[in-house]
This record gives structure tokens, C-alpha cells and sequence, in this order.
């Protein structure tokens, strides 16, 4: 969307963030934080049991307690919800139906928290047990118990099948194939802040939810769905996050039980889930098991890729369907794809539900096709840096399934951390036990299509300019930490030419801001930037007008720059930015303009086209270098080298933030994190706790090299795009890449733990290949495929025969891996 | 979050008060002294006393005395984790010690925890570690509220893990602790106030305050800790390899080696031990140490990483501590840097 164009004053310059000085000295207000006049705590009751029916729901002995106030059932809540249209299938409290250890079931509003608590204990349930479905393949195989009454069959929550091209033919004439199994292990936010609400229902009839929400929008909209409630009755406030990461996207239980229970006792509610509860909620990373087969030729070029996923859901559909569609859409846009078939299937299981993480449904796939790359560069004999600069995809360009690429700076950021890592000189060539291994990526800059379908614009601005000089910028947006209000400070004040602190922020609150669908799919800074820029191009036409008017000069030569309007060509003559705002006042009455984004329309035009289109399209590169110890396994990774094609810093220190925190992640998802169920005692959650869920710490953070990649694109502001997500992706398979470049194994799963390392070292030592990985891909009951030629076949972005869609024919295919000797069993 | 059950906290200014209180409270008391093992575990229901009798207000268990001139060290059981092993003569000569506690959970937790809880620590299992809620949800373990042990359903016995950084340690310095009870004052050996019983891991009377840990006067001998732990900070150990040797003309006279994270206690293996002594920690003689220390180390399924795995550890882990030793041989010094 461009913005002007030239030297920046602002953008482009590190600086603090507006809320920095608040956050570091303990002064902002998170949800837990607010305490209102009269306010009852609240806490839910949740199942003990992985699934049930619920029998009975005696609440009776829990009402009489002193202290208690209200009382709440699953019978309260008779209306589902759901992120998606398409899975409503939860309830605040669950109404017959237990589907996992942590569901809610029954809720308390009472003076304190402990007198809550006491008045859990209170409450029975009587259940009678089903069967409990605990893996994917289970699932797979479990007709009934449904543990969703919708969905193909059984326990079957969505199937897709998606065919670019003759992928066959393409493998059937290919120099080289490769057949390849991957898992990723399941793993959580764990953002630092507990989830938390805060629910007020006034004496005039109207609700207010302070909620740690990264999606207030959506939140509005499941509480005037549950509540049965117009939207215009109801306010919800997403307070400073103290960390998201994509699990604070969906609605919550604890949110609509809060402000039902406001609504209930007429006092405000206070409900902050504990770290367990948390786990509960999860929404997680999808435990993904991967299988891929491609093509190449020669020189590692991908003829044809045939890629299938399989996620373990968990109990409720979530963000589950886009989360699929997303594990098979961008393997694409990093190197020429020339046929693509993608095959995805997510099951539900009685776990809690997996939903977004960072990168959401894309580091699976990355990992998988990242270190398949690393072994068919070994097979050709080619180095796998040079296989990847040789094949990228092009910028402006179209995939295989029609994703629109613009600015694409993959190579640049290859070729930096080639250098910087000393690449060329220590790739397979350093002693045992030492090793680097390459890997890339890419991440949307915000999703292309809104959750629900419309046609209304993805973020929306509203600026007021005060004849003081002050300017408030007021949007639907939600700091998650990640700076987004910085980001609409910064770009008002850059057009504007004020300093930043004249700036007020007011964000995330939908009775003061234009709706912003929510701090997700790394959308932010581009959709509400454009917004924002857009507003403020607006403020600034209405300046400079009256401004030329007062100072008699044309409005071309006007500008606008610490915080004077001046005539550029004498920059003497002016006046200050309030005495402009003044100008403008007096001859147009009260002055605040709009600005909205929506993303450019995706010529993908088949079903299942609307998950992986994005405005603009980030790149990294890494390469992670590691010790292996071989006596053990233990796996230390002293340094990573990342670069990160951003389009445009806006603030390069907030750039390089997220750039090392995704790699702190990447680094905890690589090495230790993992949701892990005891499948042998009711699939309880092993580990809820942040001592034994292990995440990494300060010391066992790696060192970051990190290196910016400014190439601007035409749909960003200013050229930005997205880092909130992206570089965590290229770190897993770097790291399992440089494992074998250190002791020559094949770790094919995250995390990759001494355990699986030494297991494989073993392996090795005995002769045989040292490989720890899965075996098998199940059996799943394909649909057609939906048959989409590719561009460069012809294509127009739809699908070829109309109807085939869902079509009837099913059939079913199991594949193996390549043979490995002894069988080992994945320990989860 | 989660709450507290209520109690009445008491907070004595001598030893005599602390006894009185306690035995006025009876088995509804527990001593309180840093609180860093007995606040968290109270919040998931594993101890519920009604009253805390804290040992913080004690000054006299604050104390370290002794230690110059070949004379015994004498550590007060209030002392801090932070004390210890930033004190300079345990830095100086009791390294090993020093170094276990430095190894304890975070700065933050060693600040408020002390030596005496931390020998005094509940053994840990990855079943009882859990919210009331969790363990309702596959039904209580018979360390707390229930009937069966989960990690090993036949066994009639509970085989949480001795988790105490410390205690593998002054096991294998062949400390001496003070035990203060309402009418008795006993000296035991370290290795005798442990139990290999995760529900009665300790030999104490629940009425007796331990006072003072007595440490060898510092002459002749080395040791050293080797702690894993998947982390390099915060997570309890999941084996911790303590060792002690005394030289004499170059060759190892006496030595003792201790477990912890694998058994109920601090596990003295001597079979280990005895392969050492009369060698100079040639090779051969510390790869036959390793494998006796890992026939008998039994680690079982419920801590963090998997028990096969933790197992061959022991090997690793009791071969680099013997090394070091062996490094460290004839620089004269007991001093380790830590
Ligand atoms: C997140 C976390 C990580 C941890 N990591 C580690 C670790 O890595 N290694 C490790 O060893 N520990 C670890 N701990 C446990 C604990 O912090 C330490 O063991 C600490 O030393 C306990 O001391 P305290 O004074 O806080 O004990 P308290 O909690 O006060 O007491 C513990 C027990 O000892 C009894 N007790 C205490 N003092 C006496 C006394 N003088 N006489 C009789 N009985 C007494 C108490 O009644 C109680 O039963 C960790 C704890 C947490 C919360
Ligand atoms: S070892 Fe067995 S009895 Fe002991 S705490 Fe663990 S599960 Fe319970």
C-alpha cells in the first residue's frame, strides 16, 4: 500500500515502545489486575474424566454454602459456539457430554477464591464413561464412540484432498524420488499470563468482558450468540496480553461463564484460570505426522510433490479446519513446486483441543519438507544451500495453487546466513559430535479471507485530531506484546510528522474502536498499518489544505515534519502541527478521518483456496549449529543464524525481538516441548505445569545472529511485512538438520530428545541406518481429490470437473516408509 | 490461582518454643522453614497442616561455624541455599556441597530455601505431583489419599524419588546430623536419616527439629556433584552422582559414591565404591565403578525423561565425576571452582 516514499523520520528507526516503560516497571493493567467494587470470583468445575456422558449435575450442597452467589450448569448454556462457522461445536459448559480431562462442566460465582474453590468440591457429577480415544489412529479406527456428532464419519473431523497437476506422472518420470515419514510432537504457548476475565453487566443493561483476548471481535461475537444478547449491548476490552501466541484466539468458556455470571448476581465476575487450566484450554500445536514423496530432477528441482498430513485435534474443532488446510498450503511459495498434491485429515481424540500456535499448522509441514530437502540434497550429491537458491519461487509470481507471491527475499536471506555461519567452509566438514545444518521458510502476513464470510474490510482506523496537537488513533487491534500499538503510533506520526508521543493509542475495545479481526495469522501490523496509513494520508490532505490556504502556497508544497506544516521550499514560513489542526478545525468543524484494509482478492477460486492467501509473504533462512554428545545425545545448540526477510522495518528493535523470540521457541519445540497424555490412566495431561512442561530457559537460550532483509512490498505499509511468526519455523529443521551433520543421524520428529538421539547413535553404531521417526501413515478413507491445474497447465485457479468435490468415491491407501530396520516405538 | 488451604502460622523465637508448639499442634503441625517445598506442595493437597510452626525466626539454626584450622564445619539447618554456597569456606572447602547448592531450582527459590528443607524435601513423583484434581482424575496414589502406586500397580510400596540436590552430597561426605526432639538431642549419620520409602523418607520423628549438619574437617579428601537435569536451571534432578575420595600417595584409600534421583534416598552404592579404592582411577578402574554404580540404580518411570535412559546415565554421570576427581588428583587442593 505503499506510504511515502523517501527518507522516514520514524519508520525505520529503532525506538521503544509506547507501552515499554508501563510493562518493564509493572504498570500496566492486565485482566488479572482489575478489581471492581463488589466483585465475586469465579471458577469452573472441570471433568475428571477423559469422556463421559454426564449422567447428574448436583449442585444443591454448593448453592447453600456461605460465600456463594450463583451456580451454573451446562443447562445454562443451550446455544454452542466456535471459532469457525463450521465447528460450533462447543459449550461454556458442557451440557451431556464430557470429551476430555479439563472440560468445564459446572461453575461457581462466590466472595473469594477460596470460598469458589470449596464450592467446586461441592458440586457432583455422576458420569458414565465412554470409550476414550486417545491417538489419531484410534480414531481412525473408532466408528463409534463419535465424539463429534459431525464430521465425514466416526471420529473423522475433516478430510482434504487437493490435486495440482498430474503428481503421478510427475514422480512416474522424475530423476530421483523420495518417499519420506515425519511427526511433530504437539506443544503449547505457554505465554506467561494465565488467561483472565474480568465481566461487569451494568445497572442499565449493558455487559462489559476485559478479557486477555487476542480476538476481541470474535469474542463479541460468541458472547452475542451465547448470551443471546444484541452485539450492541455487549463491550469487550482486550486488556494487555501478557503474551498470546495464538492461544488466546478462540472464545473461551471462562469468558462467557463470566459474564453470564455478572449477569446472573447483577456484581462484576473475575474468573483467572490457573496454570493447569490453562493447558486445558491449550489450542495449541496439532501433533502432525507427515508423509512426503517427491520428484526431482537432477538438480533438486520439485517436478511433483505429493505431501499428506494427519492431526490429532483433540476434542473440539477450534481453528481445527483451517489449522489442516494450512499443513498442506505453503509448502509452495518457498522453491518451485511444479505439481502438488496435497492430502490432509484431522481427527478428534479425548485431549484438549489443538488449535493456533505461532505459525500455526505451517512449522509441521516445514520441518518435514525442510529436512526431506536436506536428504535429497544428500541423495543428488548437492549441497542443500545450493539446491534452495537454485530452485526458489519467484516474486511475483503464482504457485501450483495459486498463492500470489509479491516481494520474495528467500535468496538474499539464504545467501546472508551461508556467510554469516561460515557455511561453505564447516557444512559436513566438522569433527564428530559438532554440526550445522540450513533450513528456510515462509509465513503469511495475514490471513487473505476473515473467519466468517463477508465482505467488510479486516481492520479498520479512526483518528481524532485534537486542536491541541494531540492525535488519538483508535482501533480494533490487540497488543499481544508484540508492539501493534507502537506500530499505529509510529506510522500516524510518521505521515503526520509528529513525534510519537503525541500520539494517544486506544485499541482492542469494541465500543471505542473500528473492528480489527484480532492479533492472529501475524495480520497486524500490515492490515491495521494500511489502515492506519491510510487514515492518516486523509488527516493529512485536510492539513495540508488549509494550511496551503493560510500560508498561500500550493498544497504540494507543503510538508509535514517535526511537528511543524511548512512550506518545503522556505521552511521558514509555517506553523506548528496544532495551529494546523486549528486551520482546519475552524473551516471544517471537528476533524477526524478513517481508514480501512481489506486484502487483495486471491485468484485461487477451488474449495479450500481461502486458507494459505496472504497480501504479502515473509521469508527466513537459518542455519543452527549443534554439539552432540554421543555417549548420551544430549543436544546443545550454541548459535543460530537467522535471516529474515521483513519487507520494511518499522522498528528494527521490535523486529529483532520477534526474530529471537520465534527462535527461542522454535528452539523449546525443537529440543524439549510436548504435550504428552498418560494414554494408560484415563489420558490425563502428564506434565500441567510450567516446572515440568519443559520450555527452554534463559541459559539454555542459543546465541542469535540475526540479519534484516529490506526488500519493501508494494502491499505493506511502508513495505512491511510480517516477523511475529515466521522465523520460528526454519529453526526445528535446521536443528535436526545440523544433528546429522554432527553424528549422522536421522532424527525425523520433533522435539528431538537425548533419548531419541542416543536410541539412533545405537542404531548407527550397529550398522543399521540410525533413524528415529514413524513407520507408518494410517489408513484414511481419501475423498476425490479436487483437481486444480496448475497455472503453467492452464489453469484459471478453479477446480477441473465440476462436481468432483466431495464426490462420493472414497478410497483408502496406506503407505510406508522407506524400510528401516528395527522397529522402534514412538514413546508418547 | 491456586489457593492455599487455610492454617494458623506460629512463628517461635527458640528451639524450645518451636518443640512445644509443635507437639501442642500435633500431627495437624508441620515446621515451616523456607517454605519453598511445603507452600507448593499444600496447594495441591499433599500435606494439609493446620498449623505452621516456622523455623525462620530460630537464629541459632542460621549459623556456620567451625571449619578453619582441620576443624569440622557446622552448618545450621536455617541456613539458606544462597548462604551456602556463597559462604567462603564451604566455596573453599566443601565445594561439592556448594556446588549442589548451587544447582538447586533458581536464584529466587535458594534465596528462601534452606539446607534443612532441602534434606528434609518430599520425595517426588510425576503422579503425586499433580493438583488434587489431577489425582482425583485417575484416582489418589497411596502416598496421598488413595490406595495404589500408579507407577507400579503390584508394588506395596510407594517408590517416589529422593529429589534433594544436597542430600547425595552430605551422604557421601559422611555428615552428621543433629536431631532436636522435645526431650532428646541425637547425632545420626547421613546416611541413616533417609529411608528407602517414598511415604517414610525420612527416619526422623516428626517432632524433631534437625538443628545442624556436622561436615568433616577438610583434609585429604576430594569430592565432588554431578546433577541432570533437562534444563540448565530450575528442574529438580533427575540424577545427581555424588562423590567422595580420600588420597593417599597418589592412590584412592577410601572413597563412597551417591545416587540421587534414582531410589526413595540418596542410594550409597558401595559395590562401586569398593572397585576405586587402592587404584589411581586408572580407566579400566572407573569404567568398573560406572558399571557397578549402574546395576543397582533403579530408576523408575515417574520423573521427568525415561527411566531406560536416566539408567545408562548413571554410568556417564558417575564416570565424568570420577574423572574430575582423578583431574583434580595431586593439585593439592580439595578446591573445586563452582
Ligand atoms: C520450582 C521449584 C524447583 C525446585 N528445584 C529444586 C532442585 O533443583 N533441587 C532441590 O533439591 N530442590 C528443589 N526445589 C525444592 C526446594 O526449593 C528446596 O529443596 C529447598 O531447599 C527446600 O527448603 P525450604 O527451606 O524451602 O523447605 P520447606 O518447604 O520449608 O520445608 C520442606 C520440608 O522440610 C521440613 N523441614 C524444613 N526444615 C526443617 C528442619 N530444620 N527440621 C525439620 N524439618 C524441616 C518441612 O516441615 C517440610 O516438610 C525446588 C522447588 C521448586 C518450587
Ligand atoms: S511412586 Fe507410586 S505411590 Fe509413590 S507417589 Fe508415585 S504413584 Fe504414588
Amino acid at each position: 500500500m505503499g506510504g511515502r516514499k523517501g527518507r522516514h523520520q520514524v519508520v525505520g528507526t529503532p525506538r521503544r515502545k509506547v507501552d515499554a516503560v508501563s510493562k518493564v516497571t509493572g504498570r500496566t493493567l492486565f485482566a488479572d489486575d482489575i478489581a471492581l467494587p463488589r466483585m465475586l470470583y469465579g471458577r469452573l468445575l472441570r471433568s475428571t474424566t477423559p469422556h463421559a456422558r454426564i449422567l447428574r449435575v448436583d449442585t444443591s450442597k454448593a448453592r447453600a454454602l456461605d460465600g456463594v452467589h450463583a451456580v451454573l450448569t451446562g443447562a445454562d448454556f443451550p446455544v454452542p459456539f466456535g471459532i469457525l462457522p463450521v465447528s460450533q461445536d462447543e459449550h461454556a459448559l458442557c451440557p451431556d457430554r464430557v470429551r476430555f480431562i479439563g472440560d468445564p462442566v459446572a461453575a461457581v460465582a462466590a466472595v473469594s477464591e477460596d470460598v469458589a474453590t470449596t464450592a467446586l468440591d461441592l458440586i457432583e457429577v455422576t458420569y458414565e464413561p465412554l470409550e476414550p480415544i486417545g491417538t489419531p489412529e484410534q480414531a481412525l479406527d473408532t466408528e463409534e464412540p463419535r465424539i463429534h456428532e459431525y464430521g465425514p464419519s466416526g471420529n473423522i473431523h475433516k478430510l482434504i484432498d487437493l490435486e495440482f497437476g498430474d503428481v503421478e506422472d510427475a514422480l512416474a518420470t522424475a530423476d530421483h524420488v523420495r518417499e519420506d515419514l515425519f511427526f511433530y510432537g504437539g506443544n503449547t504457548h505457554l505465554a506467561m499470563e494465565q488467561h483472565a476475565a474480568v465481566a461487569d453487566w451494568s445497572a442499565d443493561g449493558k455487559l462489559t468482558l476485559w478479557s486477555s483476548t487476542q480476538t476481541p471481535h470474535y469474542v463479541h461475537r460468541a458472547l452475542a450468540r451465547v448470551l443471546e444478547l444484541a452485539p450492541s449491548r455487549i463491550r469487550v476490552i482486550a486488556t494487555p496480553n501478557g503474551g498470546g501466541f495464538g492461544g488466546k484466539s478462540d472464545p473461551f468458556s471462562h469468558e462467557i461463564v463470566a459474564a453470564k455470571l455478572a449477569m446472573l448476581t447483577g456484581r462484576p465476575v473475575k474468573i483467572t484460570l490457573t496454570r493447569e487450566e490453562v493447558f486445558y484450554c491449550h489450542r495449541g500445536r496439532h501433533p502432525t505426522l507427515m508423509w512426503v514423496k517427491s520428484g526431482v530432477d537432477r538438480t533438486g528441482r520439485i517436478k511433483g510433490m505429493h505431501f499428506r498430513t494427519l492431526l490429532d485435534g483433540g476434542a473440539y474443532g477450534s481453528y481445527g479446519v483451517a489449522s489442516a488446510y494450512y499443513t498442506g498450503a505453503l509448502q509452495t511459495v518457498t522453491y518451485q513446486v511444479e505439481r502438488y498434491r496435497f492430502q490432509g485429515a484431522r481427527v478428534f481424540t479425548n485431549k484438549p483441543p489443538c488449535g493456533p500456535k505461532r505459525g500455526h499448522g505451517t512449522p509441521q509441514p516445514r520441518f518435514a519438507l525442510e529436512v526431506h530437502l536436506d536428504k535429497i540434497a544428500e541423495d543428488l550429491d548437492l549441497d542443500p544451500a545450493e539446491l534452495r537458491l537454485a530452485h526458489l519461487q519467484p516474486p511475483e509470481s503464482l504457485t501450483a495453487n495459486y498463492l500470489r507471491i509479491g516481494s520474495m527475499g528467500l535468496g538474499a536471506c539464504i545467501r546472508k546466513v551461508v556467510d554469516g555461519a561460515g557455511w561453505k567452509e564447516r557444512f559436513r566438514k566438522l569433527p564428530y559430535g559438532r554440526g550445522i545444518g540450513i533450513a528456510c521458510s515462509s509465513y503469511l502476513s495475514g490471513a487473505g479471507l476473515p473467519i466468517y464470510w463477508n465482505h467488510m474490510p479486516h481492520s479498520g482506523v479512526q483518528l481524532k485530531l485534537d486542536r491541541g496537537g494531540g492525535i488519538t488513533v483508535f482501533c480494533g487491534s490487540t497488543d499481544i506484546g508484540q508492539g501493534s500499538d507502537s506500530i499505529l503510533a509510529y506510522i500516524v506520526a510518521e505521515v503526520l510528522g509528529v513525534a510519537v508521543a503525541d500520539i494517544a493509542v486506544v485499541t482492542a475495545d469494541t465500543a471505542l474502536t473500528p473492528v480489527d479481526l484480532g492479533s492472529y495469522s501475524s495480520r497486524v501490523t500490515l492490515m491495521s498499518g494500511n489502515a492506519a496509513l491510510q487514515a492518516a494520508e486523509r488527516a493529512r490532505e485536510i492539513l495540508v489544505r488549509h494550511a496551503a490556504a493560510k500560508l498561500d502556497v500550493p498544497a504540494e508544497r507543503v510538508g509535514l515534519a517535526d511537528g511543524q506544516v511548512f512550506d518545503v521550499e522556505n521552511p521558514d514560513v509555517g506553523m506548528t502541527f496544532a495551529e494546523a489542526v486549528q486551520a482546519a478545525e475552524a473551516a471544517e468543524g471537528t476533524i477526524g478521518t478513517v481508514g480501512s484494509y481489506t486484502p487483495p482478492r486471491s485468484p485461487g477460486r477451488y474449495r479450500g483456496a481461502g486458507v494459505g492467501p496472504s497480501p504479502a509473504y515473509s521469508y527466513s533462512a537459518a542455519i543452527a549449529e549443534v554439539e552432540v554428545d554421543p555417549t548420551s545425545g544430549i543436544v546443545v545448540v550454541p548459535r543460530i543464524w537467522i535471516a529474515h526477510d521483513v519487507g520494511t522495518s518499522i522498528n528494527p528493535v521490535n523486529v529483532l525481538g520477534q526474530v529471537e523470540g520465534s527462535v527461542y521457541m522454535g528452539l523449546g519445540e525443537a529440543l524439549m516441548e510436548e504435550m504428552v497424555y498418560r494414554e494408560n490412566r484415563n489420558l490425563v495431561h502428564k506434565i500441567p505445569s510450567m516446572l515440568d512442561y519443559k520450555s527452554p530457559t534463559t541459559l539454555d537460550m542459543c546465541d542469535v545472529v540475526t540479519y534484516l532483509i529490506e526488500d519493501p512490498d508494494p502491499e505493506g505499509p511502508f513495505g512491511a511485512k510480517e516477523v511475529g511468526q515466521g522465523p520460528l519455523l526454519p529453526v526445528p529443521p535446521a536443528i535436526a538438520n545440523a544433528v546429522y551433520d554432527a553424528v549422522g543421524v536421522r532424527i525425523d520428529e520433533v522435539p528431538i530428545t537425548p533419548e531419541k538421539v542416543l536410541k539412533a547413535i545405537k542404531d548407527c553404531d550397529k550398522g543399521r541406518d540410525g533413524r528415529f521417526g514413524p513407520m507408518r501413515f494410517p489408513d484414511v478413507p481419501w475423498p476425490e481429490p479436487t483437481r486444480v491445474p496448475p497455472p503453467w497447465e492452464g489453469g484459471d485457479g478453479r477446480a477441473a470437473e465440476s462436481g468432483a468435490v466431495g464426490a462420493g468415491g472414497v478410497r483408502s491407501s496406506s503407505v510406508s516408509a522407506p524400510p528401516v530396520p528395527a522397529p522402534e516405538e514412538r514413546q508418547h | 490461582m491456586l489457593r492455599l488451604p487455610p492454617f494458623t502460622y506460629l512463628q517461635p523465637k527458640s528451639l524450645r518454643q518451636a518443640l512445644r508448639m509443635k507437639a501442642d499442634a500435633g500431627p495437624d503441625g508441620a515446621y515451616i522453614a523456607g517454605g519453598t517445598d511445603l507452600l507448593p506442595n499444600m496447594k495441591r493437597r499433599h500435606q494439609e497442616p493446620k498449623v505452621l510452626v516456622s523455623l525462620s525466626g530460630i537464629r541459632a539454626l542460621g549459623r556456620i561455624t567451625g571449619g578453619t584450622g582441620g576443624s569440622a564445619l557446622s552448618v545450621g539447618a536455617g541456613v539458606t541455599l544462597t548462604a551456602l554456597h556463597t559462604h567462603r569456606r564451604t566455596r573453599k572447602r566443601y565445594g561439592a556441597l556448594a556446588r549442589a547448592a548451587e544447582l538447586v531450582s533458581s536464584p529466587l527459590l535458594r534465596n528462601m530455601g534452606t539446607f534443612g528443607g532441602n534434606l528434609c524435601l518430599d520425595t517426588r513423583c510425576n503422579y503425586y505431583n499433580q493438583t488434587y484434581e489431577w489425582r482425583k482424575a485417575i484416582d489418589f496414589c497411596m502416598k496421598k489419599d488413595g490406595v495404589i502406586c500408579w507407577v507400579a500397580p503390584s508394588s506395596p510400596r510407594c517408590w517416589a524419588v529422593s529429589s534433594s540436590d544436597t542430600a547425595p552430597v552430605a551422604v557421601a561426605l559422611g555428615a552428621e546430623f543433629v536431631l532436636v526432639g522435645p526431650e532428646t538431642e541425637r547425632v545420626l549419620p547421613a546416611a541413616e536419616f533417609f529411608n528407602d520409602d517414598g511415604i517414610r523418607y525420612l527416619t526422623k520423628h516428626p517432632d524433631e527439629i534437625l538443628t545442624e549438619v556436622r561436615l568433616p574437617p577438610a583434609n585429604g579428601w576430594d569430592a565432588t556433584y554431578w546433577k541432570l537435569r533437562r534444563r540448565g536451571t530450575i528442574d529438580f534432578p533427575v540424577l545427581g552422582v555424588a562423590v567422595w575420595v580420600r588420597w593417599d600417595n597418589g592412590l584412592v584409600a577410601d572413597a563412597r559414591i551417591a545416587l540421587g534421583g534414582v531410589a526413595s534416598y540418596p542410594k550409597l552404592v558401595p559395590e562401586a565404591a569398593a572397585v576405586v579404592v587402592g587404584t589411581e582411577l586408572e580407566d579400566d578402574a572407573i569404567r568398573e565403578a560406572a558399571a557397578a554404580a549402574y546395576r543397582p540404580a533403579k530408576p523408575m518411570d515417574n520423573t521427568d525423561f525415561g527411566l531406560a535412559w536416566r539408567k545408562e546415565m548413571v554410568r556417564n554421570y558417575v564416570t565424568g565425576a570420577l574423572e574430575e576427581l582423578k583431574a583434580r588428583r595431586g593439585s593439592g587442593t580439595t578446591k573445586r571452582d563452582v
